[in-house]
């Protein structure tokens, strides 16, 4: 099986899928991508399964080699790529041909990158996933020396691109009630509805941390609460009174108090909101949020093709620039407009 | 914009009525989680019968098999039903939970079938056992010894893999989490807190007071049975010294030397 070799690797690049669900009676999150919906776009540039697992990369990606030729995607926070000295374009799918090398640096907003390849990385499953879930011991860091192996796959087509919902700067977040939301007063919730938060350099894929000016956060009876079940979303105060907001890979139960529940569709933006990023909170009724995510699911992947075109191909390449000018009068195709 | 004294305008959490005969430990409560989660609650206090009720409940919602529900879980005294919002609701769910919860006193109900014995070695040499056994008013030889007659039960499985919550201890054990995190408990630490004993199956951050270690390993990843206790199931912990344990973990890498024995 051909593979992309890892030449070297920032130290938060892990693969992810859609993770691992089905063992949260045993203590297991599901785990998976911190932005879903990356792994969605990249599934979608390359026309191939959103079961698939791709490259999660925390920040800072790595150096690749190709071992064949091959094609692949980049989604989720932008991050600077090239491939043999040529700047590559993020949200956009690519050629690598056999030995030439992939360099990805920092994001320069967000905080998850991921690169995905045409076949998916196949390395092995375990428990029904691929996804490394380093807090369980499932899986490790890729790194310096590792090859990932490229799955079977459909031809893909290089030269394509989608425009991503942006979610790389933070915003405000729709909560909804939960278990605990009671345990809260009335002004309490009201306070932190109205409070601005900062994303703390404290974060990972089990949360992130955050900050505020003000009063800490309390709930009622907070240090005799009983173990429960704890999800990605929760919205935990800790015993400092700070918002600690679970993602993918966070505990299956916990005895913080939860003053709510991110909504799904939002989740991605806590994931990639960078330290430092401005985060706050609005209450939705759990009837206006199904409407929300009934309505965002329906129709999702329709959205998703939609939004993808051919990248307008840079002129170096171009051979047949030239004579497109030269006959039309006007480039080619309806790709017009779409420069970055 | 909407009120936050009314986080959830559907009116649908509430509570059950407990059947008669259920003590002071009802009644439950069903609350929604998110989109796509219900939580059930028998207690918000550690309570037998809460526990009890947490695992047949659980049972019995797995049996059922209703439609959209794709994973449940029990922790000490609730039970989460993880569902597809695009299959079901929590109206739905509701009206079927509140039958089934209204039919029988959960928290007289048996322990799960197949329950095991588990004898696992461990070693009293935690960093925390003098701590701990002062505030359970015990010199550190009397609380290895209190800790080691005891005859624990899984009550939870939960926070990480295969992690077992287990006791309940005497009530003189209902002692305080730490208000500072040990960075790292290893893999193996036995540790206490709160009436309760857990063996750390990963290394873990924790406030809970590190009396012992062993060699068992609660989560086998890739392993045919990955995760090794089961709630219901009971636990003996065998005193032996450092020397013994590593001799035991030598020849039993993920077992430590534990052994497990049906149970009736």
């Amino acid at each position: 099986m051909t593979a992309l070799r890892v030449l070297s690797a920032g130290p938060g690049v892990t693969v992810q899928d859609r993770g691992r669900p089905g063992w949260l009676g045993y203590g297991l999150s599901r785990g998976g991508a911190a932005d879903a919906l990356a792994l969605a776009e990249g599934a979608a540039l390359l026309g191939q399964s959103g079961d698939l697992a791709a490259l999660e990369m925390a920040g800072f990606g790595g150096t690749f080699e190709a071992e064949a030729d091959m094609v692949i995607a980049l989604t989720g926070a932008p991050m600077r790529a090239a491939a043999a000295g040529a700047r590559l374009r993020w949200n956009a799918t690519h050629h690598l041909r056999a030995g030439q090398r992939l360099v990805i640096g920092a994001a320069e907003a967000g905080v998850y990158g991921y690169l995905h390849l045409a076949g998916g990385i196949a390395v092995p499953e375990v428990m029904g996933s691929r996804a490394a879930h380093l807090t369980a011991g499932l899986g490790a860091p890729v790194a310096a020396g590792d090859r990932l192996p490229v799955g079977e796959g459909r031809a893909a087509r290089a030269g394509l691109g989608l425009d991503p919902a942006d979610r790389f700067h933070g915003g405000r977040l729709r909560i909804v009630a939960s278990a605990q939301t009671a345990l809260f007063s009335p002004a309490e919730r009201a306070r932190f509805e109205a409070t601005g938060f900062t994303r703390d350099a404290r974060g990972n894929r089990q949360g992130v941390r955050l900050t505020h000016d003000g009063a800490p956060f309390r709930a009622e009876g907070q240090l005799s609460i009983l173990s429960e079940i704890i999800v990605p979303g929760d919205v935990q105060m800790t015993g400092e009174g700070t918002p600690y907001v679970l993602l993918p890979e966070c505990q299956t139960m916990g005895g913080y108090p939860r003053i709510g529940t991110v909504v799904p569709d939002d989740l991605a933006v806590v994931a990639q909101a960078g330290p430092g990023a401005r985060l706050g909170f609005r209450f939705v009724g759990l009837d206006e949020a199904l409407a929300d995510w009934r309505r965002a699911r329906a129709g999702e992947a329709a959205r998703l093709a939609a939004a993808i075109r051919p990248l307008v191909r840079d002129p170096a390449e171009m051979a047949d620039l030239l004579s497109h000018q030269l006959i039309g009068g006007v480039t080619a195709g309806d790709d017009l407009g779409e420069e970055e | 914009m909407p009120d936050p004294s009314s986080p959830d305008p559907a009116g649908r959490n509430a509570a059950v009525p407990p059947p008669a005969g259920a003590g002071g430990a009802g009644p439950a409560q069903i609350a929604t989680m998110g989109l796509g989660g219900i939580l059930v609650r028998f207690s918000d206090r550690l309570d037998d019968g809460a526990n009890r009720a947490a695992l047949a409940f659980r049972a019995a919602v797995e049996a059922a098999g209703w439609d959209g529900v794709e994973e449940t879980a029990a922790s000490l005294g609730s039970v989460f039903l993880r569902f597809d919002p695009a299959r079901t609701d929590a109206g739905a769910l509701g009206e079927r939970l509140a039958p089934l919860l209204s039919g029988r006193d959960w928290y007289r109900a048996a322990l799960p079938a197949g329950r095991r014995l588990w004898t696992i070695p461990a070693v009293f040499d935690g960093p925390d056992l003098a701590a701990a056994a002062g505030l359970a008013g015990l010199t550190p030889e009397a609380a290895a010894a209190e800790l080691a007659g005891a005859r624990l039960r899984v009550l939870a499985l939960g926070f990480a893999p295969g992690l077992p919550y287990m006791g309940p201890l005497p009530a003189h054990w209902d002692i305080p989490r730490q208000t500072a995190l040990t960075p790292v408990a290893p893999a193996g630490a036995v540790v206490v807190a709160l009436r309760q004993v857990i063996i750390f199956p990963t290394p873990t951050p924790t406030g809970w007071r590190q009396v012992g270690r062993s060699r068992f390993r609660a989560f086998r990843p890739g392993a045919a049975t990955p995760f090794a206790l089961a709630a219901g199931d009971e636990v003996r912990l065998r005193v032996v010294d450092a020397d013994e344990l590593g001799a035991l973990a030598a020849a039993d890498p993920e077992g430590g030397g534990a052994v497990a024995e049906p149970i009736g």
